[in-house]
C-alpha cells in the first residue's frame, strides 16, 4: 500500500483515470439531471444517459460482460419499461411544475448529510487502495460464466424462479378486476374529502338522499321564516313597508341559491355510495 | 307426622305462597288470591296442630348440620317451648285475618299480587323467627322482616310520604341491626354455639364473660325492631303504609320480634343487672313519651302507632322485671286487640274518606255508616284502656303485678329499680292510653257536623275479620291466665288485687278526664271549620287511604299535626301539645345530629372527588395528551416524509459508529 | 486506479438516487431513483470484484455474480413497481406519492366525524350573516 500511494499519486492520473473521471462526471451529471428536471420523459432520457455512463464505466473496469448486460438490460429494457409507464399514467408532456413534492429541501438535507458521511469514510478508508488493471480482464464473459456456472449455479436457478415469481406478479397486479371495469377511474376521494356527507353516506348509502333532501326543505322553511321575521320587523318600526318587501324578495333569492346547493349534494352521495360499494 | 315435620311446614308455607304469587302475579291472576289466603291459613292450622302436640309440656328441640361452618358451628335448629308455640299461633291468625282483609281493602290494586306475596313472606320470616332455634337463622328471618316492612310500608311509593317511610323504616331498623349482629357474634363466641339451648345452658353456667356489652348490643336491635326509644321514630311515619299492613307490623310481626327475642334469651339479660334497669328505663321513657304523643296525634294511624310503642313499653317493661310470661301474655292480648285496632281504623277511614280525626270530628253518623267497626273498634279500644273484663286488662295486670313483686323485693333475678320504675311508669301510661283511647272514640264516633261521603258497604271481607278479630279481644284476657302459666314458667299471671285497682282507676280517671275535656271543646268544633275528604265511591279503601295520606300535609300543614281548637288533647296537654305532636322533636334532633352531619360529608366527599381527584387525573391526562398531539402531528401520511426521517436517523447512526469505531 | 474514484462516484450516485426518492413526487420517477441507488450498489460491487481478484490468488468472483443478481432484481423490481404504480394510478387517478395519505392521521373515521359536526354551525353561522346582511339592507 505504501508502494502504491508512492507509485501512483492523485495528483498524477494515469489515462484510465482520467477517462473514469470525466465519464464519472457525465454520469453524475446526468443523475442529478434525472432527479431535478421538471419534464418526466426527459428525465427517463437523462436516465438512459447516466446508465450508459455507468457502462463505460464498468468496461474502464474490465467488467466487459456487466457492461453489455447494463447496456441490454437497463438501457434497453428498464428504461422502456419506465417510459411505458409515464404513458400509461398520463405523465403530462412538457414542464410540470409540481415535479418535486413539498418534501425537497429535506430531501436534499438528508441527501447530502449522507454524501458527505459515505464519502468521507470511503475516501478515509480507500485512499491509498490502487486497483491494478493491468492483465486479463477480471470480468470476461468468460471469467465471469465459469464463475456463475461453477461456484453459483444454486443461486442463479433460484433467481430464475424470482423472476417467474415477479413475471406472474406483475400480470396478476396489472390486470383490470371484471367488477371495476364499468366505473371510470374518479378519484372519489379526493372530491368528497371535504364534503361533510360522506361519513353518513358510508354507513347508510340508502338513507341519506332522504335526509339530505329532508334537510333541504327544513332549509327552505327556516329561511321562509326568516323572511318572515325580517318582514314583521319591518312592519314593526312601520318607516317603509316597501323596504320590507324588498328585504324578503332578496331572502328569497337566497333560498335558491341554497337549493341549487342542494341539487349538488346528491352527485357528491352517489360517487360516496360508489366507494362504499368497493 | 312427626311435631317437627309439622312444625317446619309452618314457615316453610308461606314461604312458598309467596314465591309462588310472586311468579304467578302475572301469569295467572286468578290464583293470587288462594295463593294468598290458603298457605297462612293452613299454617295457622299446623301451628294450632303443634300447639296442642307440645303442650306447654316439654320443650322440642332439633337440629341438623348442613355444612361445616367454621368455628362456630350454624345449624338449622328448632327450639318450640310454649312461648314459641302460642306466638306462632298468634302470628298465623293475625296474617290470615290480615290477607282475608287485604282481599278486600286492596280490592282493585294493580300492585295486589306481589303485596300479597311480600305479606305472606313477611309473616314465614316472623314464623322462622318464632320457631328458630339457631340464632344466626333466626337473624336471616329478622332481616327478610326488615326487607319486607320496606317494601310494604312503600306500597304507595306515588306518595312521597311513603317514600320516605319506607326508607326510614329500613336504615333506623339497619341502625339497630349492627349492634345486634356484633351482640350476636359476640353472645356466640362466649357460649361456644349459636344454638339457643346451649347458650341458655352457658348462661345457666355462668359462661359468659362479656354479659353486660353483649346485652347491651342486643338491645340496641331490640329497640329497632320492636320500636322502643329511642329508635322507635320509623313506627310512626311507617303509617304511611296501607293499613293492613300496620295491623301485620304492629300486632304480630316485626315490632313483636324484638320483644320475643328478648323473651327467649331472658337468662342473658338477666345475668347483667345494668342490661335490665337500662331496659326499664328505655321502657319507662317509651310508654310515657309514647303516651303523650299519641294524645296529641292528629292521623288516626298515627295515634294507634303510638299507642303500639307505649304497648310495646309494657312488655320491655314486663321483661325488665324478668317476666317474660307476663310481657307473652301481653304480647299475644296486644296482638289480637292492635290488629283490630288497625283494620278498624281502616274500615273508618274509608268509610269517611280521611286519616284526620279533626275532620272526622266534624262529621256526623259516622258510626251508623259502619256499625261493625264501631262495635268492635270500641270493644279493641276498651281493652287498649284495660278495663275490665277486656283481654288488655289481664294482660296488663300481669305486669303491673310482676312489677309490684320485684319491686316490693320478692324476688332476685331482677332489680328493684327496674321494678319502680315500671311500675310507675305502668301506671301512668295507663292513665294517657286511657284518655288517648277515649280522645279517639269520642272525636272518631261522636262527631257532628255534615255528612260523610258514601262509600257504600264494606265488603263483607273486612266486616267478618273484625269480629272474628273482636272475640279474642273480649275473651282472651279471662280465659287465658289460668291456662298460659302451664305454657309459660309456671308464674302465676292472676291480676293482683293492689295493682286491678289502681290500673283500672287510673283508667277511669283518664278516660273521665278526657270526657269532660271533649264536652269542653266540642262546642268549638262546630265554629272552626276544618278538613278535607277524598271521595271515591267507586274506588277501594286502598285508594281513599293513600290520597287521604298524600292529601294530609297539603290540607293540613303536617302529617301529624293539626291546629284544630276542638282537640280535646290539646287542652289535656297544654303546652306540651305542640311538642308531643312532633314525637318530642326526635326526628329534627336525629335530623341534625346524624342526618344532616352524614349529608354534609356526602357533599364533602363528592366535592373532593370532583374537583380535587379529578383535578389529579386531568392532570396526570394532560401531558401524555400533549404529548400524543405532538405525535400526532408528526403522522402525515406521507411516505417521503417517513422515510426521510429513517434515513437522516440511520445517517446520523452511522456517523455515530464510524465516529466511535475509529475512536474520535 | 485508484478504489477511491469508483467509490466516491458510487457514494455520490446512490445519494442522488437518495434525493430523487425522497424528493420527487411522481412514483414513476421514483422508481427512476431507487434504478440509480441500485446502480450505484453495482458500480460499488464491480469495482471492489475487480480490485479482490488482482490482490487474491483465488477469487469466486462474488462481486460480479451478485451484480448480475442485481441487476435482474432490478428488473422484476421495476416490473413489479410499475404494475402496483399502474393499479394505485388506475384506482386513485394520480400516481403522486404525497397524494396517497391514508395512513396520515386525520384521516380517519373518527376525525370525520369531527369535521362533519363542525361544518352545520358554520353553515349556520353563514346563513345567519347572510340574513343579518339582508337585515341591515331592510
Amino acid at each position: 500500500m505504501t508502494l502504491a500511494q508512492e507509485a501512483h499519486g492523485f495528483l498524477s492520473p494515469t489515462g484510465v483515470e482520467i477517462a473514469f473521471l470525466l465519464v464519472g462526471l457525465l454520469t453524475f451529471g446526468a443523475a442529478i439531471v434525472t432527479v431535478t428536471t421538471k419534464q418526466l420523459v426527459h428525465a427517463a432520457l437523462w436516465l438512459v444517459v447516466a446508465l450508459g455512463g455507468l457502462a463505460v464505466e464498468y468496461l474502464l473496469l474490465t467488467a466487459e460482460f456487466i457492461a453489455w448486460v447494463q447496456v441490454l438490460i437497463y438501457v434497453g429494457s428498464v428504461v422502456v419499461l419506465l417510459l411505458f409507464g409515464l404513458m400509461l399514467t398520463r405523465a403530462p408532456i412538457g414542464r410540470s411544475p409540481d415535479a418535486d413534492s413539498g418534501n425537497r429541501w429535506a430531501a436534499l438535507v438528508v441527501a447530502l448529510a449522507a454524501a458527505a458521511a459515505l464519502v468521507w469514510v470511503v475516501v478515509d478508508a480507500f485512499r491509498t487502495t490502487w486497483v491494478d488493471l493491468d492483465g486479463p480482464a477480471a470480468g470476461s464473459t468468460e471469467a465471469t460464466g465459469a464463475s456463475l456456472f461453477q461456484n453459483w449455479v444454486l443461486p442463479f436457478e433460484a433467481l430464475s424462479v424470482l423472476l417467474l415469481a415477479a413475471l406472474v406478479g406483475a400480470i396478476v397486479l396489472s390486470r383490470k378486476a371484471k367488477a371495476e371495469s364499468s366505473s371510470p377511474p374518479v378519484n372519489s376521494r379526493a372530491v368528497t374529502g371535504g364534503s361533510p356527507s360522506v361519513p353518513d353516506s358510508r354507513n347508510h348509502p340508502i338513507g341519506r338522499k332522504g335526509a339530505v333532501s329532508g334537510t333541504g326543505s327544513a332549509r327552505e322553511t327556516e329561511a321562509a321564516s326568516g323572511t318572515a321575521a325580517t318582514g314583521g320587523t319591518a312592519a314593526t318600526t312601520g318607516t317603509e313597508s316597501a323596504k320590507g318587501i324588498g328585504s324578503a324578495q332578496r331572502a328569497e333569492a337566497a333560498t335558491e341559491t341554497e337549493s341549487a346547493k342542494e341539487i349538488q349534494t346528491p352527485k357528491e352521495t352517489d360517487s360516496a355510495e360508489q366507494e362504499g360499494a368497493r | 307426622m312427626t311435631t317437627t315435620t309439622l312444625a317446619l311446614l309452618v314457615p316453610l308455607l308461606p314461604f312458598l305462597g309467596a314465591a309462588a304469587g310472586l311468579l304467578l302475579g302475572r301469569t295467572a291472576p286468578g290464583f293470587v288470591r288462594p295463593l294468598a289466603v290458603l298457605p297462612p291459613l293452613a299454617a295457622l292450622a299446623l301451628a294450632a296442630v303443634v300447639a296442642v302436640r307440645q303442650g306447654g309440656e316439654q320443650t322440642l328441640n332439633a337440629a341438623t348440620e348442613l355444612t361445616p361452618t367454621g368455628s362456630v358451628p350454624i345449624e338449622l335448629a328448632l327450639h318450640i317451648d310454649g312461648f314459641a308455640a302460642l306466638v306462632a299461633v298468634l302470628v298465623a291468625f293475625v296474617a290470615t285475618c290480615v290477607q282475608i282483609y287485604s282481599t278486600g281493602y286492596l280490592r282493585d290494586d294493580p300492585r295486589y299480587p306481589s303485596y300479597a306475596a311480600l305479606v305472606s313472606l313477611f309473616t314465614s320470616a316472623m314464623l322462622l323467627v318464632v320457631y328458630s332455634g339457631d340464632l344466626i337463622v333466626l337473624l336471616v328471618g329478622w332481616e327478610i322482616m326488615g326487607i319486607c316492612s320496606y317494601f310494604l310500608v312503600g306500597h304507595y311509593w306515588e306518595t312521597p310520604e311513603a317514600r320516605a317511610a319506607s326508607l326510614k323504616a329500613f336504615l333506623v331498623t339497619k341502625l339497630g341491626d349492627v349492634p345486634f349482629l356484633i351482640g350476636l357474634f359476640a353472645l356466640a363466641t362466649d357460649a361456644g354455639s349459636f344454638q339457643i339451648t346451649k347458650v341458655l345452658d352457658a348462661v345457666a353456667h355462668g359462661g359468659l364473660d362479656h354479659p353486660t356489652l353483649i346485652a347491651l348490643l342486643l338491645l340496641a336491635g331490640v329497640a329497632g325492631k320492636s320500636a322502643q326509644f329511642p329508635l322507635h321514630t320509623w313506627l310512626p311515619d311507617a303509617m304511611a303504609g296501607p293499613t293492613p299492613v300496620s295491623a301485620l307490623i304492629h300486632a304480630a310481626t316485626m315490632v313483636a320480634a324484638g320483644v320475643y327475642f328478648i323473651a327467649r334469651l331472658l337468662p342473658v339479660f338477666e345475668a347483667s343487672q345494668a342490661a335490665m334497669v337500662v331496659l326499664a328505663v328505655m321502657a319507662a321513657v317509651t310508654m310515657l313519651g309514647s303516651g303523650l304523643a299519641a294524645l296529641a296525634q292528629d292521623d288516626i294511624k298515627r295515634v294507634l302507632a303510638y299507642s303500639t310503642i307505649g304497648q310495646l313499653g309494657y312488655m320491655t317493661g314486663a321483661l325488665a322485671v324478668g317476666d317474660r310470661g307476663a310481657a307473652v301474655f301481653h304480647l299475644l292480648s296486644h296482638g289480637a286487640f292492635k290488629a283490630l285496632l288497625f283494620l278498624a281504623a281502616g274500615v273508618i277511614i274509608h268509610a269517611a274518606g280521611t286519616n284526620s280525626l279533626a275532620a272526622m270530628s266534624r262529621m256526623k253518623d259516622l258510626r251508623a255508616r259502619v256499625p261493625d267497626a264501631f262495635w268492635t273498634m270500641t270493644v279493641a279500644l276498651l281493652a287498649l284502656a284495660a278495663i275490665p273484663p277486656f283481654s288488655g286488662f289481664f294482660s296488663k295486670e300481669s305486669v303491673l303485678g310482676a312489677a309490684e313483686h320485684v319491686a316490693t323485693g320478692h324476688t332476685e333475678h331482677a332489680p328493684g329499680a327496674a321494678g319502680w320504675i315500671t311500675l310507675v311508669a305502668g301506671l301512668l301510661t295507663a292513665l294517657l292510653t286511657a284518655a288517648y283511647a277515649t280522645r279517639l272514640w269520642l272525636l272518631a264516633f261522636q262527631g257532628r257536623g255534615a255528612e260523610a261521603p258514601d262509600h257504600g258497604r264494606q265488603p263483607l271481607t273486612m266486616n267478618v275479620v273484625l269480629w272474628v278479630l273482636a272475640a279474642p279481644s273480649l275473651a282472651l284476657g279471662a280465659f287465658a291466665y289460668r291456662v298460659l302459666p302451664d305454657w309459660f314458667d309456671g308464674r302465676d299471671l292472676t291480676p293482683t288485687l293492689a295493682t286491678s285497682v289502681a290500673g283500672t282507676g287510673v283508667a277511669l280517671i283518664g278516660g273521665i278526664v278526657t270526657y269532660a275535656a271533649w264536652r269542653h271543646t266540642s262546642a268549638v268544633s262546630a265554629r272552626v271549620p276544618l278538613g278535607a275528604v277524598a271521595a271515591h265511591p267507586e274506588g277501594d279503601a286502598g285508594l281513599v287511604e293513600a290520597e287521604a295520606i298524600a292529601t294530609h300535609e297539603p290540607a293540613y300543614g303536617d302529617v301529624a299535626y293539626t291546629p284544630d281548637p276542638a282537640d280535646p288533647g290539646r287542652l289535656l296537654l297544654g303546652p306540651l301539645h305542640r311538642h308531643a305532636a312532633v314525637g318530642f322533636h326526635l326526628d329534627a334532633l336525629y335530623s341534625a345530629l346524624f342526618v344532616r352531619p352524614v349529608q354534609a360529608g356526602a357533599t364533602l366527599v363528592r366535592f373532593l372527588d370532583r374537583e380535587v381527584v379529578e383535578t389529579y387525573v386531568r392532570g396526570a391526562a394532560a401531558l401524555p395528551r400533549w404529548l400524543g398531539s405532538a405525535v400526532r402531528r408528526a403522522q402525515t401520511g406521507n411516505l417521503q416524509t417517513y422515510v426521510s426521517a429513517l434515513l437522516a436517523g440511520t445517517v446520523v447512526l452511522a456517523v455515530a459508529v464510524v465516529l466511535v469505531a475509529t475512536g474520535a | 486506479m485508484h478504489l477511491a474514484y469508483p467509490a466516491v462516484l458510487s457514494a455520490l450516485l446512490f445519494c442522488t438516487g437518495l434525493y430523487g426518492v425522497l424528493a420527487r413526487r411522481n412514483a414513476i420517477l421514483v422508481l427512476m431513483s431507487v434504478e440509480l441507488m441500485l446502480n450505484a450498489v453495482n458500480l460499488n460491487l464491480v469495482a471492489f470484484d475487480v480490485w479482490l481478484s488482482r490482490t487474491a490468488e483465488e477469487t469466486l468472483h462474488s462481486g460480479q455474480a451478485l451484480t448480475l443478481f442485481t441487476i435482474a432484481i432490478a428488473a422484476a423490481e421495476i416490473g413489479i413497481g410499475l404494475a402496483i404504480v399502474l393499479a394505485v394510478h388506475r384506482n386513485r387517478g394520480t400516481a403522486d406519492i404525497d397524494k396517497l395519505r391514508d395512513t396520515a392521521e386525520g384521516h380517519g373515521p373518527d376525525d370525520r366525524d369531527d369535521s362533519d359536526s363542525e361544518a352545520p354551525p358554520a353553515e349556520q353561522a353563514a346563513r345567519s350573516g347572510r340574513t343579518g346582511k339582508a337585515e341591515a339592507t331592510a
